[in-house]
């Protein structure tokens, strides 16, 4: 019966790997309302709950008790299976990362192709959405989301390409045992490879920001300048799952961040590495992308183009070759 | 850079930036007829905001009128008192004691401080960024406390009487007042390092929004606008009134013509204020705040007076005929922001849509003002 | 090429920049009051709602009902009464109706009155359901606050 033991730990890890990207979701929304409140100089909640800890219940019980209208000329199917097309993805993303040396639901050899593979799906999901939302305004919205995330994709994919050939595997968990040993191993002080490692991981991050349409490239989202964006029919919970969805991806974002360049699990001087450290790294970085949210305007449509065309692009292009010259040389 | 239309495809739609919207900082409706992205023409509807101040400028006597100079322009409303007080001196001939006038500029050059204040809030807000916003209402609470101590108000202010002021300041205005002013002068490098200079925030405003010289004189334009597009025009050089001559300050005008030149004039009209501020602390002389025997039923002899003083938005001029009784004959307003606003028709012709929003903000436009 | 770097380079320092200011604040006690749970006094000057001033020598108001007030004020909120009373010279105030719903608090009638008979209260926390609870009785208020 060797096939028991398997189904009882693939049950733990679905039921593990769904609590914590919920968990998350829902209390990412309390963090970037108390982080932006004292970036303010103000509280952020506080008066549901210690420290404003039950806001987020207080929040999804008001989306679960609105009606769910579905409105008339809808495409029923797009309609309903956008939100899961979001929402699902970011959840498959978590089966090959490793949280630390033994805590990994699936090592799957090509486990950072399956995961941009997933994490491209999600686009598909918002232009369903709005698509099956028969609404001028969504689906100007949402063709400008598809530009945005085609744009950003490209310089992440070649920033990946050159780790790839870096690292030599496509495992994540070959990629952070890789980096064990102290903070001058990890990926992003890679200087042996390439010099332009710090600015890689830069070019990743902003990639990422862009991916999951946050400030400043949340041009999607904020578009209620004039209109709603590419939600505007979606009421109450179905609603709650697109941001729950955004959430997720910001999660799925960070993580890879970690484990790609931060070294995963490993501690920065190499003493006590665990889960613990990778939890860490990704919550500063989880900090860092909601900071940069309260701190900068929004860009333009044009100026988001023209960063990932004309200066993403042309720099992680000029650092894979620099990688391979230096690969081939050294 | 600004994205103007190749072609226009002929298909056009038109969008209604109604008087209900997070952008258009009041009650201001604007016809937009769209092609795709661009847009090909915007005519504003005005009126959502009417009052009919001007028609209870008629049936008030002379003192009831001052309530309503504070809600016109609420936020420098200072101006709007002080306009409506110059002109009924000037009609009557009254004459205002030293010291009531240095408070008049001090409150009013605070005054002014707090609504480039809300408008920068307000307008980084529009373009996303939602910090510096609260940062300069920070810096806003300080001035209304002290403005509060000595008026009573925070907003709606009804200061200003014929003749003077309606009480004096209290001991704490001036060490407040310079406490302030050494926080502002410490503030302001971090609003610029914050914003002015941050790379997202200038690709957004330079050259967006073109205002020609010529085109600000063919609609009257005047104040931050016309200073940005090179006007070098300021009601207090150019038309002084009350004790600004004593002060020594200076006009910034920037020659770019674009948004971008707009929010640094209002950015350098802070520091000049606050010399002026400073200036006019040290030299306030002791003395009575208010002329004696001003008339409680004041009657200025027939005629027709106006009076302009420079507000926070532009040129603000207040016209009065009196017809020798106690209420008058008519009262007009010539308020900055609706000139402003008739820039918005044609300059937009073209642009993208966040850009026009960029454009508006960068006019600074009060809709009750424009209403009245 | 050179003016290619230079603007990334310097566009990415004013990020950075920025960056800083704001992580500056986040270390730095909030501003804000925490009201209803404190409370800051208000200011000596504020303007509440008017009513009148308690005379210690006449064990009463100051008013000797000349109208100025009700005169004087732009929104017409102010109607007093008065009877005349045995003994006495003048009439003797019985209502001073101020509807506060109306009311610009310009302050006007605080300073055209001849005997400084109005001031401002400090009252801020006003609330109520309906809309006559707004039109108050300054006699009765003050008669309720000295009695």
């Amino acid at each position: 019966m060797t096939i028991f033991p398997e189904v009882i730990r693939v049950l733990a890890f679905l039921i593990g790997i769904i609590m914590f990207v919920a968990l998350n979701a829902a209390y990412l929304v309390w963090l970037e309302r108390k982080e932006a409140g004292h970036i303010q100089r103000r509280i952020g909640p506080k008066e549901v709950g210690p420290f404003g800890l039950l806001q987020p219940l207080a929040d999804a019980l008001k989306l679960m008790t609105k009606q769910l209208i579905e409105p008339e000329g809808v495409d029923a199917v797009l309609f309903k299976i956008a939100p899961i097309l979001v929402m699902v993805p970011a959840i498959m993303c978590f089966v090959t990362i490793p949280f630390s040396e033994t805590l990994a639901a699936r090592n799957l050899d090509v486990g950072l192709l399956a995961i941009f593979a997933f994490a491209s799906v999600n686009v598909l999901g918002i232009l369903l959405g709005a698509w099956g939302s028969r609404n001028k305004y969504a689906i100007i919205s949402a063709a400008r989301v598809v530009s945005q995330n085609v744009a950003y994709e490209i310089p992440m994919l070649v920033v990946i390409v050159t780790l790839v050939m870096i690292t030599g595997s496509m495992n994540l968990h070959d990629i952070v045992t890789q980096q064990s040993g102290g903070f001058w191993h990890w990926n992003i002080f890679r200087f042996s490879a390439s010099p332009l490692m710090p600015v890689s991981f830069l070019i990743f991050f902003v990639c990422m920001l862009a991916e999951t349409n946050r400030a400043p490239f949340d041009m999607a989202e904020a578009e209620s300048e004039l209109i709603a964006g590419a939600f505007t029919e979606y009421p109450g919970m179905g609603f709650g799952v697109f941001f729950m969805g955004e959430y997720a991806n910001i999660v799925v974002g960070t993580s890879m961040a970690t484990v790609l360049f931060l070294g995963g699990w490993d501690c920065p001087f190499g003493l006590f590495p665990g889960v613990h450290w990778f939890l860490i790294k990704m919550y500063l970085l989880i900090f860092t992308v909601i900071w940069i949210r309260w701190t900068y305007p929004r860009t333009t449509f044009y100026g988001l183009l023209n960063l990932s065309w004309k200066i993403l692009i042309p720099v992680s292009f000029f650092n894979l070759i620099l990688t391979s010259a230096m690969l081939k040389v050294f | 850079m600004s994205a103007f239309a190749q072609t226009q495809t002929g298909e056009t739609f038109v969008l209604n930036l109604g008087p209900q919207h997070p952008a258009t900082h009041g009650v201001l409706r604007v016809k937009l007829v769209m092609d795709g992205e661009y847009i090909v023409e915007a005519d504003p509807v005005l009126g959502y905001a009417h009052r009919m101040h001007e028609k209870m400028g008629e049936n008030r006597s002379w003192h009831q009128f001052l309530p309503n100079t504070g809600r016109m322009d609420y936020l420098h409303a200072l101006a709007y008192n002080q306009a409506y007080v110059s002109l009924v001196e000037r009609a009557a001939g009254i004459e205002v004691p030293e010291r009531a006038e240095y408070i008049r500029v001090i409150t009013s050059e605070l005054n002014r401080i707090s609504s480039h204040l809300v408008w920068f809030g307000a307008f980084v807000l529009d373009l996303g960024g939602f910090s510096p916003l609260l940062y300069a209402f920070d810096d806003r609470e300080v001035i209304l406390d002290l403005l509060e101590s000595v008026t009573g108000s925070r907003l709606t202010y009804c200061y200003f009487r014929f003749g003077g002021v309606y009480n004096d300041i209290d001991k704490n205005f001036v060490p407040g007042t310079r406490a302030f002013i050494a926080r502002m002068r410490e503030r302001m490098p971090m609003y610029h390092a914050l914003v002015s200079k941050n790379i997202i925030l200038m690709k957004r405003l330079q050259d967006v929004g073109p205002v020609s010289a010529d085109m600000c004189r063919k609609y009257g334009a005047t104040g931050p606008v016309a200073r940005g597009s090179g006007i070098d025009f300021d009601v207090r050089k150019h038309e002084p009134y009350s004790v600004y001559p004593e002060f020594d300050f200076d006009i910034p005008v920037y020659y770019e013509c674009d948004s971008m030149a707009r929010y640094m004039v209002r950015m350098d009209e802070i520091e000049q204020s606050l010399r002026i501020i400073e200036q006019a602390l040290n030299k306030l002389p002791e003395g009575p705040v208010m002329a004696p025997k001003v008339p409680k039923n004041i009657k200025p002899p027939k005629g027709d007076y106006y009076h302009a003083v420079e507000a926070a938005r532009g040129s603000l001029g207040m016209r009065a005929v009196s017809d020798g009784s106690a209420t008058p004959y008519r009262l007009k307003l010539r308020t900055p922001s609706f000139s402003n606003l008739m820039l918005f028709g044609e300059a937009c012709r073209g642009m993208l849509l966040p850009d026009a929003l960029a454009f508006m903000g960068s006019l600074d436009l009060v809709i009750p003002e424009i209403d009245r | 090429m050179y003016t290619y770097l230079k603007d990334i380079c310097v566009g990415t320092w004013s990020l950075l920049v920025g960056l800083a200011i704001t992580i500056k604040y986040f270390f730095q006690p909030v501003v804000t009051v925490q009201y209803p749970h404190e409370v800051i006094p208000m200011t000596p000057r504020y303007r509440g709602h008017t009513e009148l001033v308690w005379d210690e020598d006449k064990s009463s108001h100051k008013c000797i009902l000349c109208m100025s007030c009700q005169r004087i004020c732009p929104s017409q909120c102010i109607s007093l009464d008065g009877e005349k009373r045995e003994g006495m010279k003048q009439k003797a105030l019985t209502k001073y109706q101020l509807n506060f719903t109306t009311c610009s608090l310009c302050g006007l009638c605080v300073e055209v009155c001849p005997t400084d008979a109005l001031t401002f209260s400090k009252d801020f926390n006003l609330a109520g359901f309906k809309g006559e609870e707004f039109v108050f009785d300054l006699v009765k208020r003050l008669e309720e606050k000295h009695s």
